[in-house]
């Protein structure tokens, strides 16, 4: 809402002294935002003033006709002598009376106005246009004065209102009253506690049927519905020029007088008003719901299909207007209308709400209606229209009146007397609190320790204890409110998972990993490029119904597609040897689960049953962390030669997430898209109920590395980590032996398929008790053990708790570890 | 060896004669004073402090001596072996330092070279600002919840006191998900983090001091400043007599803590479905403390030389959500409040850009390093 302060004062009596920045201040301090105080003309200086045109002479032989004047300007060229000027506009005569910048004037845009030779002649001013003043937009020419607007030599400044002060509020929805000047002269009139005027204070008419016939259908889409109407109106008169420009600073373009008129009085009293050419009209009007397969040519040339839902106005032809949001075309007024006929209503706000929406049609009437006005302003505002047309169009108002009054009284609310008090935690008195409330304009009734309040009309927006007492403490204000500090009790801290999601993310950037945060949204093509089969549950995505972006419709199913991006933007950017990790939910639809979430009620809280089937409907959501890596693992320099990042580095990534979490991870080969088929680790948890994929790990497929456009051999490892977490336990303290450490290396030669994990699984169980540790700390492959062959060498520690162990106990325990390996895994051991 | 001879005199014995005794000393000191290596010293001290050296070979020569006078030459002997044995040892220690200098000299290095052999990581300053962020709260005895991001329309609007028809509620502003065959799901990727209070309510044992760190989600285009997801930080308290007072205090604590002591805040009155009476927080500018306003010297970046920096919203918990969370509203209220983590990452330190936060390029997470 762009409120004018000249237009403001009108209605409340500011002190001079309070500048708009002030007022600025002031208005947010209650609740209103204001968002920019628009110091609007003060690029204009110097004089600017009234003339009056004498003559004119036409100068010919130039491209376009040019006219030379002489224009009376009376004393304010400091000669009295006509101040002849130049002017290439043709919309004026001999005799007009004139808008004249005179040498020494600077107009917006810096444009110094001076003596100069044009044309053959010298011109000592300009004769200004509205749009060269900026007073509202218009290429009609310059601008003529009506007769008698000003004496020749007058100051135009205050005569067009070429400065003022504009406020731009940013009206939330509870402060409907905020789209009016009325409603935001009422609130600065309580805020300074000065004398405010109502605009909506006209003298109704009297009663009588004689209006246009009109019926409401149902009182719940209309609770009142003025008509009034004025004959002989002059569809030519102009709109005023204070007018215009009112609108103008107002953001509101203006039409016609007629039009003009409608809106000056909505931008005042924030109602809504429709004029339709009465003659138009055919037989009685009703407003009523419309109904199905109904249409309507609104005035922007859309013909429209009605919604049941939809509040129509209509007469014997059918829909005339969609109610409060936008009027019909065959209906509208125009440049013959001589008879017009003013609505006044007040109409449901959440069907003009629903309706606006439905048809995409945001207007200034249905930004007020789904706010709310106020419910009783319509006679004042239709009456104060057909005043304004008769005054400005010749017209005369007829006697008629419609007036439907169907609302019903409001009930008070009951509120404990110190209600706004207990809220801020402030001892008001309840004088205060009364005080305050009648400010508002609320009718407040003491009874004992309980106040019963009826809100005004102009706020519909006043419904419960807690609205009232909003309303005492922004006046008394928010900056009153003491601190106090909270009196929580001692809390139990992070979860165990909350810490263990940090050590995770400092885990991961401790071993050289960046942390992105991806957009969960991915497409088809993300998927088919992870080469993903077609039964894949990660196929299963959630679609959004309205994404931004086309091509990913879907949830991520997996973190891999943007973790993938991410890499082909750094490596897009100069950044090779790159190694990234995101913690971040999956979303995983489960088969079978409802398919659409249930809408409780908000009367009192949802019984476990209900609970139960909405979070029935809500997806599987598990948290992850993924990790990919490219180029250089160890950058090369002079300590020697660089390593590549390989399927090694993402599995024992996710080890060391896992170990993050105390928990051992058992690794096994596999096949799983998107990793390569030979070089794919899938990734196991022990827990009581035995070992649970937690995820996978390894290098890409050449076909995925392929449709990313990535670099060769890009390793990545994915890992749910709700699993990871769920399998940690307490760590049970060891027990830590000081006897000394008896070591026994081993090789094995092993057929180059066996797994480096189950003889490693075989030595552990073989070794028995005594067995400290194994570490594999050597792989060979090559003639020395003949072709399919590997060799293992392991390191086995033993050590006893009680006692140092003799070369015969430690031979004994190797012994029994190598022969459990070579049984189980055909392990020679290699001489 | 000769044996006792009571009327041996030592003097007659050459080997024992004091002159002898000081020769054969003068003689070893300088000889060890002039090695000039370890193996020089080491002969040097065969040949002088050694068994067949010249002092060793007369301390035989006491044994013979008679009683009165093995006293003296014992003493004379012993005081000169004594003397080069002292001084084999400190040459030994001198020379050992000289050839340890030289050595390690040799090995000396060029500490300054680099050695990034493995590139270095970061956490992401979203998730370390937000870890900050929450533990502040922490701190005053809040635990952190969480919730699902893809929401039930119940939790998201519903039981926040946005009624169906509510603006907010349309494709304009909120990603709805899609049911079967284009159907309606009633399930939305979460607007806020403020559904968390609602399952918090019904999940947890009133009172409640619960913070919410959060992934959220509306339908904005990304730019300079805005994006589709991004972050808040919610906060709530439901406990018996809880008053906008408190609801300052917690937020004033927290400004504090975070960007300054002594800092101010201050409330705007505005308005949310879910909080009632509500209001926008701002606070004093952490970098200029308000000297930048009107003051066109010393222009302020961080606050817009306005002096206050707006961080978020908050207010008393609309007894209506409290209702539809089933929480008593006689016996207790609660405030909220909800805190932009972008927008504190952004006038905190300095980010420009939002495309920032989201690109992942590793050079804008390198330089936040693992906390802040
Ligand atoms: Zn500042």
């Amino acid at each position: 809402m762009r409120v004018p302060l000249s237009w403001l004062r009108e209605y409340v009596e500011l002190p001079e002294e309070v500048t708009p920045r002030a007022l600025a201040s002031a208005l947010i301090s209650a609740g209103l935002e204001v968002e920019t105080v628009d110091v609007v003309g003060a690029d204009i200086t110097g004089p600017v003033v009234a003339g009056r045109v004498l003559d004119i002479e036409e100068l010919t032989g130039f491209k376009k006709p040019i006219r030379f004047c002489r224009v009376d300007v009376g004393g304010a060229n400091g000669t009295g002598e006509p101040q002849e000027i130049v002017c290439g506009a043709r919309n004026f005569a001999e005799g007009d009376l004139v808008v004249v910048a005179l040498p020494g004037a600077v107009l917006p845009g810096d444009f110094a106005i001076s003596a100069r030779k044009t044309y053959g002649r010298v011109s000592a001013g300009m004769i200004c246009s509205a749009s060269e003043l900026e007073l509202w937009e218009d290429h009609a020419g310059i601008i003529v004065l009506p007769e008698g607007a000003a004496d020749p030599g007058a100051d135009a400044y205050g005569l067009l209102g070429l400065r003022d002060d504009v406020l731009d509020i940013a009206v939330t929805p509870d402060r409907g009253y905020a789209l009016s000047i009325r409603g935001v002269a009422r609130e600065a009139a309580a805020v300074y506690g000065v004398p405010f005027t109502d605009p909506a204070d006209v003298a109704p008419p009297e009663r009588n049927d004689g209006g246009y016939p009109a019926v409401v259908a149902d009182p719940e889409i209309c609770s009142r519905y003025v008509l009034r109407g004025v004959s002989g109106f002059d569809p030519a008169a102009p709109s005023p020029l204070w007018m215009r420009r009112r609108l103008h600073l107002a953001g509101v373009r203006s039409v016609s007088l007629a039009v003009d008129v409608t809106n000056y009085v909505m931008m005042e009293l924030g109602q809504p008003l429709h004029a339709w050419d009465r003659s138009a009209l055919r037989g009685p009007i009703e407003v009523r719901l419309a109904k199905p397969g109904e249409k309507l040519e609104t005035l922007d040339h859309v013909v429209r299909e009605l919604d049941p839902d939809d509040i129509l106005i209509t007469d014997d032809s059918g829909p005339i207007n969609i109610a409060g949001v936008m009027g019909g075309l065959d209906t509208e007024i125009g440049d013959a209308s001589t008879d017009v006929l003013i609505e006044a209503a007040h109409f449901a706000e959440t069907h003009i709400a629903r309706t606006s929406r439905r048809h995409q049609l945001s207007s200034e009437s249905s930004r007020r209606f789904e706010r709310g006005v106020d419910s009783a302003v319509q006679m004042a505002a239709a009456t104060r229209a057909v005043a304004l047309l008769a005054e400005l169009g010749g017209a005369v108002v007829d006697d008629g009146v419609t007036h439907l009054d169907l609302g019903a009284p409001r009930d008070p609310i009951v509120v404990r007397a110190d209600n706004a008090g207990r809220i801020a935690g402030v001892a008001y008195p309840v004088e205060t609190e009364i005080a305050r409330l009648r400010l508002v304009g609320c009718e407040v009734v003491q009874d004992g320790d309980t106040l019963s309040v009826t809100p005004p009309t102009w706020r519909p927006d006043l419904t419960d204890p807690n609205d009232l007492a909003e309303e005492v403490i922004r006046y008394e204000g928010y900056e009153n409110i003491p601190a106090v500090r909270p009196r929580a009790e001692a809390g139990r801290g992070l979860t165990r998972g909350q810490r263990l999601r940090r050590g995770v993310g400092r885990t991961l950037a401790d071993a050289g990993f960046s942390e992105v945060l991806n957009y969960p949204f991915m497409g088809e093509r993300d998927l088919d490029g992870l080469q993903l089969e077609p039964g894949d549950a990660r196929r299963s995505a959630l679609r959004l119904a309205n994404p931004l972006n086309d091509d990913e419709p879907l949830l991520r199913t997996t973190l891999l597609p943007g973790l993938l991006k991410a890499l082909v933007r750094n490596v897009g950017r100069g950044f090779g040897d790159v190694a990234l990790f995101e913690m971040g939910l999956v979303y995983r639809p489960e088969p079978g689960a409802p398919e659409r979430a249930p809408m409780l009620g908000v009367d009192r809280g949802p019984t476990p049953e209900e609970r139960a089937a909405v979070d029935a409907a809500i997806p599987n959501q598990p948290r992850r962390v993924g990790a990919v890596l490219a180029g250089q693992r160890e950058r090369a320099g002079w300590w020697g030669p660089g390593r590549a990042a390989t399927w090694a580095d993402a599995i024992q990534a996710a080890r060391e997430v896992a170990a993050a979490a105390g928990v051992e991870l058992v690794v096994r080969a596999d096949r799983h898209a998107p990793w390569h088929p030979g070089r794919c680790a899938a990734l196991y948890v022990a827990g009581a109920d035995g070992e649970r994929l937690v995820g996978h790990a390894g290098e890409l497929h050449p076909r995925v590395v392929k449709a990313y456009g990535l670099p060769e051999r890009v390793a990545a490892v994915e890992v749910e980590l709700d699993l990871v977490e769920a399998a940690a336990g307490a760590a049970t303290a060891p027990e830590v032996s000081t006897y000394p450490v008896a070591t026994q290396d081993v090789a094995l030669l092993v057929d180059g398929t066996v797994h480096a994990a189950d003889v490693e699984a075989a030595l552990r169980e073989g070794a028995g008790a005594l067995l400290e540790s194994v570490r594999l700390f050597d792989v060979y492959t090559g003639e020395q053990v003949g072709e399919g062959r590997k060799s293992l060498a392991y390191s086995l520690r033993l050590r006893a708790g009680d006692r140092t162990l003799t070369a015969e106990e430690a031979t004994a325990a190797r012994d029994a570890a190598v022969a459990l390996a070579a049984e189980r895994t055909g392990a020679v051991l290699r001489g | 060896m000769s044996a006792p001879n009571n009327s041996y005199d030592p003097v007659e014995v050459s080997a024992l004669h004091p002159d002898e005794v000081e020769r054969m000393r003068t003689e070893a000191l300088d000889a060890i004073a002039k090695a000039a290596g370890l193996e020089e010293l080491k002969e040097v001290r065969i040949a002088h402090a050694g068994d067949r050296s010249p002092l060793a070979l007369a301390n035989r020569e006491i044994g013979a001596l008679p009683p009165a006078a093995k006293a003296e030459a014992g003493k004379r002997v012993g005081g000169a072996r004594r003397a080069v044995s002292e001084a084999v040892k400190a040459r030994q220690s001198q020379l050992e330092d000289e050839r340890d200098a030289r050595v390690l000299v040799e090995e000396a290095v060029d500490v300054t070279l680099p050695f990034d052999r493995i590139p270095r990581g970061a956490r992401h300053p979203l998730t370390t600002v937000a870890e900050r962020m929450a533990d502040i709260f922490v701190g005053m005895g809040f635990e952190v919840a969480e919730g699902p991001e893809v929401e039930a329309e119940w939790y998201n609007f519903d039981a926040l006191n946005f009624l169906p028809d509510h603006p907010a509620r349309t494709m304009q502003d909120t990603f709805f998900v899609a049911g079967p065959d284009g159907a309606e799901s009633g399930l939305v990727l979460r607007t806020h983090t403020s559904p968390v209070q609602v399952r918090s309510m019904l999940d947890r044992e009133l009172p409640v001091y619960v913070v919410v760190p959060g992934r959220t989600f509306r339908t904005d285009e990304l730019d300079a400043t805005h994006s589709p997801v991004f972050h808040q930080l919610e906060g709530l308290v439901v406990d018996e007599g809880i008053t906008l007072a408190h609801l300052r205090g917690a937020i004033q604590v927290f400004v504090e803590r975070m960007f300054g002591e002594g800092l101010r805040t201050r409330m705007r009155p505005s308005y949310f479905p879910f909080t009632e009476p509500s209001a926008e927080v701002d606070m004093e500018c952490f970098v200029c403390r308000g000297a930048s306003v009107g003051n066109p010297d010393a222009p302020c970046r961080t606050c817009s030389s306005e002096g206050w920096i707006e961080i978020g919203g908050c207010g008393v918990v609309n007894p209506r959500v409290l209702t539809a969370a089933g929480v008593d509203t006689e016996r207790y209220s609660g405030w909220a409040f909800g805190l932009g983590i972008e927008r504190t990452l952004m006038f905190a330190h300095g980010v420009k850009d939002m495309h920032d936060m989201v690109e992942g390029d590793i050079r804008f997470t390198a330089a936040f390093g693992m906390e802040m």
